[in-house]
Parts: structure tokens; sequence; C-alpha cells
């Protein structure tokens, strides 16, 4: 505050001329804030791929099996032999978080595959045509917006029975809302604009019109969603299992692995904080890979 | 249009949606796979009682009867009963929900308590280090599972420095306040980043607008630029989001009352999924969507008052 203040405020003296505080490290500085944004891609996608490729070759990774236990060894501190410590069961937990990795960002990818595809396709049909379609889909969409999402979805898992097939279902009929809302707003901009006309009187059907035209145009915004999103189930699966609505222990799914430990949390606290770890290090590769994706689409915009 | 006028109209609209609010919450009984009323019972459910439970839901009607006999019953506010507990869901409902409004109202304001100054400091200090920082801590805080944190925090600040106390809900309002400290905490830091995220961008905004550049051009001391101009006007989409983030709010007690062991409504709910009540679930959910409904139809009229540029 203070730094601001002590500024000279802008008086007549700087009528049309830029606000003289900018200077030319300033600018240089906001020039080298913006390469950094572009690195915010490169090293959110590397962190994802890396995780990926964790998850794919977690055999070869994982000193130990998901499920070997080592009775001589319950309850070890993480240090040598035990990067991460054991659970109460002597089971290595460095080697249970890698297989984890393979639940979490499998639920986590192919969660929101099917929301994103009606969503996006909902919002095509919605935003283009407009009518009655229009009404009934964004009337759908006022009613389950109405409801708040973690609670929606528990509901229908639990009506749907335990496991990560309901989740899919329940997210599939839950998130596409977003995606629909998203893309119609996108879509009624770009209908009116010169190059849809263009191509419109060059005889191209709608579907042409739509799926070559506008939507390369305007599905960026919903892809960036896609990302924060992947980041929402990830944290979704892993609450659902501590309600004892997604994965069951033994499994090393992450939050089932945080769930097992929270009773040795006061003893042996590495059991429940490294999976959790784990999600805060996927949700920020996913994250700074989104604001990167976004800042690139907002640098093309303009 | 004066204000009584809006806020018909709006509860006008409003019709549709609860009804398709409640075509969804009847609906979720019909995704049970097999018979809902084994699936509540049981595999060992006697018959009599199976047929006495399809008998009492009305599973033997049509469904459109159904709904409309359950549609009827929710507007004269009868929920049914417990399956569970033995006894009328709405009083039961009612009980429960005090805890986690209170915990909500608690979680708001711990909320505005952390987000506003680090929202006014990050955009007023763009890029500094500063701005960087809270970037950086409010991305963790973000993708963090509120579980996990809400059980470290149990262990460390309940268990180990004994500073709260490990469960329940108290009986005065200073021990409620006490009680519900860490639970308060927990959901406001997995919000907080959303809420700073959307201050500073509406600050960073409000600030390159044509008033602002005229209140400097008149000479205003930046102070009052910034506190007279730009928060005044920057607070407002702020608090539109602080209205819209009541449903993560609702989600966020659910896990909370789980994990500190809290006798709200969302450990209801999930003590109603584990013993198979549907119609406790149903009616929970259902609450929860009014409450949001509401709050949005509140957040509507405040902003009316915020903004007097909002026509009506």
């Amino acid at each position: 505050m203070t730094a601001i203040s002590s500024e000279t405020p802008l008086s007549t003296t700087a009528t049309s001329t830029p606000p003289p505080q900018r200077t030319l490290a300033q600018e240089a500085r906001t020039r080298s804030i913006q390469r950094w944004k572009q690195r915010n891609l490169i090293l959110g996608g590397s962190l994802i791929l890396l995780l990926v490729l964790i998850a794919l070759f977690a055999q070869f990774i994982a000193p130990y099996g998901p499920q070997d236990t080592d009775y001589t060894a319950r309850l070890a501190p993480p240090g040598t032999g035990h990067l991460f410590g054991t659970d109460n069961l002597g089971r290595d937990i460095f080697s249970r978080v890698i297989w984890g990795a393979q639940i979490d960002l499998q639920v986590g990818i192919i969660s929101v595959i099917p929301p994103f595809i009606i969503g996006v396709f909902l919002g095509c049909l919605t935003g283009y045509y407009g009518g009655r379609l229009d009404t009934i889909v964004m009337r759908i969409t006022d009613v389950i917006q109405a409801f708040p999402f973690l609670i929606l979805i528990i509901a229908i898992v639990a009506v749907l029975g335990t496991g990560l097939t309901s989740i899919y279902l329940a997210v599939a009929l839950v998130a596409w809302v977003s995606y629909a809302r998203l893309l119609r707003g996108e879509i009624l901009v770009a209908r009116n604009q010169e190059y849809v006309d263009a191509a419109r009187s060059m005889g191209a059907s709608d579907a042409r019109v739509i799926g070559k035209h506008i939507l390369p145009n305007v599905i960026t915004s919903s892809i960036v969603f896609a990302t924060t999103d992947i980041v929402l189930y990830i944290v979704l699966v892993t609450s659902l299992s501590y309600l004892g609505l997604a994965a069951r222990p033994p499994s090393p799914e992450w939050g089932a692995m945080i769930t097992e430990g929270r009773t040795y949390m006061a003893s042996a606290w590495w059991i429940s904080v490294f999976p959790g770890l784990a999600v805060i290090v996927t949700g920020i590769a996913f994250s700074i890979f989104g604001d990167g994706l976004a800042d690139a689409m907002r640098a093309r915009r303009r | 249009m004066n204000r009584g006028q809006f806020v018909v109209r709006r509860l006008v609209q409003m019709i549709p949606v609860l009804l398709g609010v409640t075509l969804v919450v009847f609906g979720l009984l019909q995704l049970i796979p097999g018979d809902p009323a084994s699936a509540m019972l049981g595999m060992q459910a006697r018959p009599e009682s199976l047929a006495a439970l399809r008998e009492s839901l009305g599973l033997d009607r049509p469904l459109w009867e159904q709904y409309l006999r359950y549609v009827g019953d929710v507007a004269r506010l009868d929920l049914g009963e417990s399956l569970k507990f033995k006894v009328p869901v709405a009083p039961l409902l009612v009980d429960r929900l005090e805890v986690s409004l209170a915990l909500i109202v608690y979680a708001t304001v711990l909320m505005i308590v952390i987000s506003l100054p680090l929202g006014i400091i990050s955009a007023l200090r763009k890029d500094g280090i500063f701005d960087q920082v809270t970037r950086l801590v409010l991305m963790v805080t973000l993708v963090m599972p509120a579980f996990w944190l809400g059980i470290i925090f149990l262990t460390y600040f309940s268990l180990k420095l004994k500073l709260f106390p490990v469960s329940g809900y108290g009986d005065t309002w200073p021990e409620h306040l006490h009680h519900l400290f860490l639970p308060a905490l927990t959901i406001a830091l997995s919000i907080t980043p959303m809420l700073v995220r959307a201050l500073r961008t509406s600050i960073l905004e409000t600030m390159s607008s044509d008033f602002v550049r005229t209140a400097r051009a008149k000479g205003l001391r930046e102070r009052a630029v910034t506190t007279a101009h730009v928060l005044r006007n920057a607070l407002i989409p702020a608090v539109t989001l602080l209205g819209l983030s009541v449903g993560y709010l609702l989600g966020g007690t659910v896990i909370v009352e789980n994990v500190f062991s809290l006798p709200g409504a969302g450990k209801l709910l999930v003590d109603a999924i584990a013993a198979r009540d549907y119609p406790l679930v149903q009616s929970t959910v259902l609450v929860f969507a009014f409450f949001v409904i509401a709050i949005n139809l509140l957040t509507d009229l405040v902003y009316t008052f915020l903004d007097p540029r909002v026509r009506l």
C-alpha cells in the first residue's frame, strides 16, 4: 500500500502520455512474466507427462507391489529402505502412492470425457439453432446447477452403488451442464461473425459450419475448463473414497490410503500425508497446464 | 419495476426450477438398480415388510402418480419418515441444519476475512512477491482434498496441541464457535482461492477503468482512489461469487462434518446413505438444493442494493 500511495498521483503534467510509472524496467519485467507464463504450458505439460509415465510404468518404478506386506517393518518411518515409510501392515507407502497414480489419474482423465462430449454436443446444437431445444436444455441446466455439485454426485453414486463406474455415470449426468453453457455462449457470439457467414454463403452444410469453422475457434475455453475439471474429479474420487463410496481399502487409491492411515495419524503421519501430497502435486500439474493453456489462448486472441 | 415486483417475478421464475429439482430428487429413487424396497431393507427382509415399504412409498402406483404424490407431500412439508431413525424427516433435518448453517456462516466469515486482504494486496502489488507467493499457496489449497486437510488439522491442533475439541458441537454459542473453528477454516481454505482470484481480477479491471483515471486526474490521493473508487466497485462481483459459492460450501460441510463428527445435515446425508435410508437421502438433497436456490435469490437482491446501476 505504501509504495503506491507514495507515488505522485497522476496530475496535469501527465494528461495524454501513458502513466510515467511504467518505466522501461517495468515493461521488461512484464515481458519476462509473459514469457514465464508461456513456460506454464510446458512446465505443466511435462509434469502431467511425467505423472502419466509413472502411472503407466508403476510396476517398474515401484520397489514393492501395492499389497506386499513386510511384517518386520510395520509403521516404519520414512527413510532408507522405505522412502515414504510403511503402514500398519508393513506395506511400502512410496510404492502404493505410485500404484495409486494409476487409479487416480485414470479416474480424473476418464471422468472428464463423457461430460465434455455431451456438453460440447448440446452446446453446439443449442447455441447454433436456438429455439425450443435451446429452451429445454437450458432449463435442464438450471435445475442441475441448483444442486450443490458434490451432493448431487454423492446422492447419485449412493443410489447406483459404490464404485468407479457409478462415479463415471454420475459425473456424466451432472457435469455436462458447464460445458453446454460455456460452449453455447461462445457459439452465440461466433455464429454472427463474418467467417461463419462466408462459410454458409459458400454452401457449407450446418454440420460443416459448426464442426469445421466454428468449433475450432471456440473449443479452447472448454479444453481449459476440462483441465481444471480433471483436478476436481481427482479430488472428488479421493473424497468419495473417504466417505466409503469409491475405492475401498486395500486399494492403493490415494483417498482410500488417506482414509486407512487416519487412525495412525498421530503416531505415523506418513501413511496419510504422502498420498495427500500426491493429490496436490497432480492437482498443481493440471492447474499450471490449464493456466498456461488459458494464457496461450488469450495471447492468440489478441 | 420496484423491488417488490422484482422479488415476485424472481419467485415465479423459480417455480419451474423448483419443480425440476423435485423431479430430479424423485428420479434418484428410480436410479436404484432393481427394486428400491429390497435395496433399502436388504436381501434378508421378510416379504411382509417389503410389501409394507412398497405400499408406504407408493411403489405399486404408476410413476406419474408417485411423482404427483411426492410433490404434494413436499409442498405440505411432509418429507416422510426416516427408515433408520424411525422419526419424521422434516424435524430431524431442521435440527441438523442448524449445525450446518452455523458452519456455513462461520466458514463464509473466515473466507471473507482471509480473502479480502489477500485479494486487495495481490491486486495492488500485481506480479510482486506477495502476489506470486499468494498465488502459489492458493494453488495448493485449491487442489488439496478438504478431508485430508481436516484430518491433519484434527490430529495436530486437537489431538496433539489440544487447542480444539476432537468432535461434537458443544452446547453454548462460545462453545459452538470453538468447536466449529477448525471445520469452518477447512472449508474456507478450499474456497478462498476462487474468491481471491476473482477479487484480484475485479480490482485490476476496475483500476484500468475510465472513472478511476478521472479520479486520479482530478488529483485525488492514491489511497482515496483505491478505497472510495476502486474497492467499492470491485467488491460487487465478489459478492456475487460469494453467493454462487454456497454450493461449494454445502459440499464442504458434507466432507468436514464427517471428518470432525459434527451432527449436521451433511453427516446425516452420509449416515443415511450408509443405512440405505433413501427417503432421508432424497429429502436431504432436496433441502440442500432449495437452500442453494434461496441463497441465489438473496444474492440477486443484495446485488440490487449494492449496485444502483442494476435495473430491476
